[in-house]
């Protein structure tokens, strides 16, 4: 009974892991990195609601009866690509940040604006 | 799961890219394992592929050491304790994994399960439901697409410095001319690896594929050519406005498959519009959406590529980093 709940556990302990990169690290970079983590923890939370036990993949044929929730498939397949596009944008973002500054580090960035 | 605690302890970005990438294609293998065929497909090749690589060449130009930070990590770990407890505390009214009487089962899925063979006649139904049911979401997520390519050109195309640009290129060029059999094998492979995208593309209807996960592969065998045989030669095949133009016409191809419906008097996407047959109008619309999904999505992340690994950077580096992107 306790373990049917597994599949959402992992995600939580994945989603952590990205929210604890994106609060504790200073790099940007890593901090990038963290919410990849956190937002796949996200595409893995929808994807096991689709599953169905005994199910198979939303192809339709022949002497199949019981397929997988497709409709959780299309928003996870469009929102990764979507992700990396915006994954890009914010690593453009890092680059002129980089440019700007001469860091990526959370700290410098903040003593420079200081300064000023 | 130990690959993302991992990315928790490497100081070095390199690495933590690298673990970045593994743990895109392990969350693949998971996708595979809860029978989403077409998600896993997407996933392998933006996670363990173009993300890696984006986030490799975006290193190159920010330096790959993370400093020690001072900051108390007690805090963040008390913060993300109580979160993660509160969720999974949460997670006790969620329905048992794997329960065929889910609520998510109950609304529409079995309207897309039992009826999209009639109404759309395609035996995909994440390509029935993505293209022609919830065709006004996918058009969303294009133009979503379209614009951070957009802003990333915006961004970065500020950055261009002709000489040094210059300088690196020739760097790069005798570089690229040791690697001697990765270019025979990667010659080899880019035909098959474009092949398979349009396969992919052209038979999303009937087994896992479509025009996003074919973008993708399609991109992926492009910037494959553009790091072995270096910016220079890439700039001469592949002609930079064209592809702008492509990205565009991605889109343009999509809207217009809902403007014309529109002007025939359906609503908007409604592919019937297309041909008398429904069936036959709706293979038609699916066609051509997932084609210029595909365009735009190729298009944009070849031109991310670009653009970031055209800007400015310091040369030492960037030889060595695109020695590591060969490598993996």
């Amino acid at each position: 009974m306790i373990m049917d709940h597994y599949n959402y556990w992992i995600v939580v302990v994945l989603m952590m892991i990205g929210f604890y990169i994106v609060i504790a690290h200073g790099n940007l970079i890593k901090k990038i990195v963290g919410l990849t983590i956190f937002q796949t923890s996200v595409f893995i939370f929808y994807i096991s609601m689709a599953k169905v036990d005994g199910g198979t993949a939303p192809i339709l044929a022949e002497g199949i009866v019981q397929y997988s929730n497709p409709l959780p498939h299309v928003l996870i397949l469009t929102a990764i690509v979507v992700g990396i596009a915006t994954t890009a944008l914010a690593l453009a973002l890092t680059v002129r940040i980089k440019e700007a500054y001469g860091s990526i580090e959370e700290e410098e960035i903040q003593q420079q604006d200081n300064l000023n | 799961m130990g690959t993302a605690l991992a990315i928790v302890w490497m100081k070095d970005l390199l690495s933590v890219i690298m673990l970045s990438g593994i743990y895109g294609l392990l969350s693949a293998s998971f996708f595979v394992a809860m029978d989403a065929v077409d998600v896993a497909f997407t996933e392998a090749a933006v996670g363990a592929g173009i993300s890696t690589l984006l986030m490799l060449v975006a290193i190159t130009m920010t330096g790959h050491k993370e400093h020690h930070s001072r900051h108390k990590p007690f805090l963040a770990l008390a913060v993300v304790m109580v979160t993660g407890g509160l969720l999974i505390y949460g997670t006790f009214d969620m329905p048992s994994y794997g329960s065929s009487m889910a609520p998510i089962h109950m609304q529409v899925a079995p309207r897309y399960l039992n009826d999209s063979m009639q109404e759309i006649g395609v035996p995909n139904i994440v390509t029935s439901v993505l293209a022609s049911y919830r065709g006004f979401d996918t058009f969303g997520e294009v133009v979503v697409i379209f614009t951070a390519g957009i802003g990333v050109l915006a961004l970065l195309s500020a950055v261009y410095r002709s000489e040094e640009i210059t300088k690196i290129h020739l760097l790069n060029d005798s570089m690229h001319e040791q690697h001697l059999i990765l270019r025979i094998v990667s010659k080899m492979l880019i035909p098959f690896i474009l092949l398979f995208a349009l396969y992919v593309q052209f038979h999303g209807d009937f087994g896992p594929g479509g025009g996003f996960q074919a973008g993708v592969i399609f991109a992926a065998a492009i910037i494959l050519y553009i790091m072995v045989f270096g910016m220079s030669t890439a700039r001469r095949v592949i002609n930079q406005p064209f592809i702008k133009l492509l990205a565009a016409t991605g889109v343009l191809l999509y809207g217009s498959v809902g403007v014309f419906s529109l002007f025939s008097g359906k609503n908007f996407l409604d592919y019937n519009a297309l041909s008398a047959n429904p069936i036959a109008g709706q293979h038609l619309g699916i066609l051509l959406v997932e084609l210029g999904v595909g365009i735009t999505v190729a298009s944009i992340m070849v031109i991310i590529f670009f653009s970031f690994s055209g800007s400015h950077v310091p040369p030492k580096r960037q030889q060595k980093s695109t020695g590591e992107n060969n490598a993996s």
